[in-house]
C-alpha cells in the first residue's frame, strides 16, 4: 500500500517500531522492529530539518501548523518549510516509522 | 532550512557518532550469569545451570534494567549480553526487549542449545541490530559432545543454529580448537561459507584462559593440557599465509611497541567495561581482580567510567620479571600479556604469563622479527625490524620456502 503525507494530517513518531536517540549531537533513528533497517547494524540519522519536524511530530499538530511554527525560527518561505515536512513524514512513513493520528 | 536528504540510511560500524570526543560508555557487556547447560571443557566461566545459589546472587533483571538506562543515558549505542549461556536465564526475553526498546543494538554470544522456535520469532520481529555469534564445537556429535560433555547438545545446537537460519536471523559461527575437533576445521570452514552471514571466515579460539574467577585447580590443570602449543597455533594462524602476513604488516606497525610499566596499555575502562552476573563492573570481560572491579549494587556506572577506572588505569607494574622481560619488549601488542591474562593464569595483575609469551615469541620468528634464540625484550633495534616487515624488507619463514 502506497502512503502519502499530506499536509492538513496530524502524526506522531511509531514507538513501538522505531527509538529516536541523540547521541553527541547526532539524531538517530534505532529501528526495534525488522523491516525498518532490512540489514543488521542500519541505523538513520535525521538532518537538521528532519530532527526540527521530528520533535514537533507529537500528534497533535498537523504537517502546516509545524511548518508554521519552524518558520518562527528558521529564515524560509512557508512554502518551502511545508514541503521539507511533507517530504520528511513522506520518508519516515515509507520506512514505519510514523503514524498518522486520526482526527476525531 | 536544508532540503536535500531528510533521513539517512548510515551503518553504524561505518559511520562514527563521536565526533570529536567519546562517550563516557560506547559499549557495555553484561555477562547475565556464569551458568551454562554445557560443560565444555575448556571453559574459563562456566558454572552449573541448575546451581540454585549461584542464580540467587545473580542479577535480577530490574538490576539489569537499571543497569542498561544509565548506559543508554551514558550514550551507549550497544550491548552484549555473554555468559555462561545467556539463553539460561528465564528472564532473557524481558531483558533483551528492554534493551532494544532503549535503542541499544544486542550483540548475543549464545552456543545456540536454547533457540526455540519462540526466541527465533523474537529476533526476527525484533531483531538484535548485530549478527549473533554462535560458538561451534564440532561438526560431529561424537566431537561436539566429547568437549560440551551433555548429552543432546549437539542436536540442540543444530536445531538452534537450523532455526536461526530458517528465520533468516544474521548469525555468525565461531569454533573453539580442541584436541577432539581439530581435524574437523575444514569441514568446520566449509560449512561456515555457507552460512548468509559469513562474510568472513569464522575465528578460532585456541589459546584458552584459565579460569578467570580462580575457583578450580584441577579445572586449571585440565584447561592447561587442552591449550594449543605455540608452534601448532602458528600453523593454524597461517594456514591462510599471504592473509596472515598482510594483516600482521599492517597490524604490527601500528601497534607493537613496549609500553613501560603502564600496565594498561589497551583500552579497556575507557568508553566500555563489562558488568558480571553479580553487579561488579569490570574494565573488560576477564579482569576479575578485586583491585579493578566496581561494585554497581552499590554506585553507578558513571562513577565506575568517570573516577575508578581512570584511576586503575594509572597503575604500574611492580613485578621485577615483568619490569625487566615485558616492560621492554616490543612484541606487547602481539602478545596479549596484560592485567586481565596475568589475572586469569596468576592471580595477579603483572605477572609474565609464559604460554602467551611463547605464542608471541614463535608468531614473531616467523614474521622475521626476531630470529631463533633471541628474547623480544633484549632487542634494541626493534623500530627498524618493525618497519622491515611493513616494507616486505625482512624475510619471514614461509612455510612455502620452509
Ligand atoms: S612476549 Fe613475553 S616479554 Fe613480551 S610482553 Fe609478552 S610475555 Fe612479556
Amino acid at each position: 500500500m502506497k502512503v502519502k503525507a499530506e499536509p492538513e494530517n496530524v502524526y506522531k513518531p511509531a514507538e513501538d517500531n522505531v527509538v529516536a536517540r541523540e547521541i553527541q549531537g547526532e539524531f538517530i533513528l534505532v529501528p526495534i522492529v525488522s523491516g525498518i533497517g532490512d540489514m543488521e547494524d542500519e541505523i538513520f540519522s535525521l538532518n537538521e530539518t528532519g530532527k526540527a519536524v521530528w520533535s514537533k511530530l507529537d500528534g497533535k499538530q498537523s504537517l502546516k501548523d509545524i511548518a508554521k511554527a519552524l518558520a518562527l525560527d528558521y529564515d524560509g518561505p512557508d512554502g518551502v518549510i511545508e514541503d521539507d515536512g511533507v517530504g520528511i513524514a513522506q520518508e519516515l512513513l515509507k520506512r514505519k516509522m510514523l503514524v498518522e493520528v486520526k482526527r476525531k | 532550512m536544508q532540503s536535500e536528504s531528510f533521513v539517512v540510511k548510515q551503518d553504524i560500524n561505518k559511520v562514527s557518532l563521536w565526533k570529536s570526543t567519546k562517550p563516557l560508555l560506547g559499549r557495555l557487556d553484561i555477562e547475565i550469569t556464569e551458568r551454562c547447560n554445557n560443560n565444555c571443557i575448556h571453559c574459563c566461566i562456566n558454572l552449573p545451570a541448575d546451581d540454585a545459589d549461584v542464580k540467587e546472587r545473580e542479577l535480577s533483571a530490574a538490576e539489569i534494567k537499571s543497569i542498561l538506562k544509565e548506559a543508554a543515558s551514558l550514550q551507549c549505542i550497544e550491548v552484549r549480553f555473554t555468559g555462561g549461556e545467556p539463553l539460561l536465564r528465564e528472564d532473557f526475553e524481558e531483558v533483551y526487549i528492554f534493551a532494544r526498546r532503549l535503542g541499544l543494538k544486542v550483540l548475543l554470544f549464545t552456543n545456540a542449545t536454547l533457540i526455540t522456535p519462540h526466541l527465533a520469532g523474537l529476533f526476527a520481529h525484533t531483531p538484535p541490530l548485530k549478527k549473533i555469534e554462535v560458538t561451534v564445537y564440532g561438526m560431529k556429535k561424537s566431537s561436539y559432545e566429547s568437549v560440551t560433555r551433555v548429552k543432546g547438545s549437539f542436536e540442540s545446537a543444530w536445531q538452534g543454529i537450523h532455526l536461526l537460519m530458517e528465520r533468516k536471523i544474521p548469525f555468525v559461527v565461531k569454533g573453539a580448537l580442541l584436541p577432539a575437533n581439530k581435524n574437523e576445521i575444514g569441514e568446520f570452514e566449509t560449512w561456515a561459507a555457507t552460512i548468509p552471514g559469513m562474510d568472513k571466515p569464522p575465528t578460532h579460539s585456541m589459546f584458552f584462559d584459565l579460569r578467570c574467577r580462580r575457583d578450580d585447580g584441577e579445572k586449571n590443570r585440565l584447561i592447561e593440557k587442552l591449550r594449543m602449543p605455540a608452534q601448532e597455533g602458528l600453523s593454524v594462524l597461517t594456514r591462510r599465509e599471504d592473509n596472515y602476513v598482510k594483516a600482521m604488516k599492517e597490524f604490527c606497525p601500528k601497534f607493537m611497541r613496549p609500553a613501560g610499566d603502564r600496565l594498561f596499555s589497551c583500552g579497556s575502562g575507557k568508553g566500555s567495561g563489562c558488568v558480571d552476573a553479580y553487579g561488579k563492573f569490570q574494565p573488560c570481560l576477564l579482569l576479575r581482580h578485586p583491585d579493578c572491579a566496581y561494585d554497581l549494587r552499590g554506585g553507578n556506572l558513571r562513577d565506575a567510567l568517570g573516577n575508578f577506572f581512570p584511576k586503575m588505569r594509572e597503575r604500574k607494574a611492580t613485578d621485577p620479571e615483568y619490569i625487566a622481560k615485558c616492560a621492554r619488549c616490543f612484541l606487547k601488542g602481539l602478545c596479549e600479556q596484560c592485567p586481565a591474562k596475568s589475572w586469569t593464569e596468576h592471580g595477579t595483575l603483572d605477572t609474565p604469563v609464559e604460554y602467551l609469551c611463547a605464542i608471541a615469541h614463535t608468531q614473531a620468528r616467523f614474521l622475521g622479527l626476531l630470529k631463533k634464540d633471541e628474547k623480544a625484550w633484549e632487542i634494541k633495534d626493534w623500530q627498524e625490524r618493525i618497519q622491515g616487515l611493513a616494507k616486505g624488507r625482512h624475510g619471514y619463514e614461509s612455510k612455502s620456502r620452509a
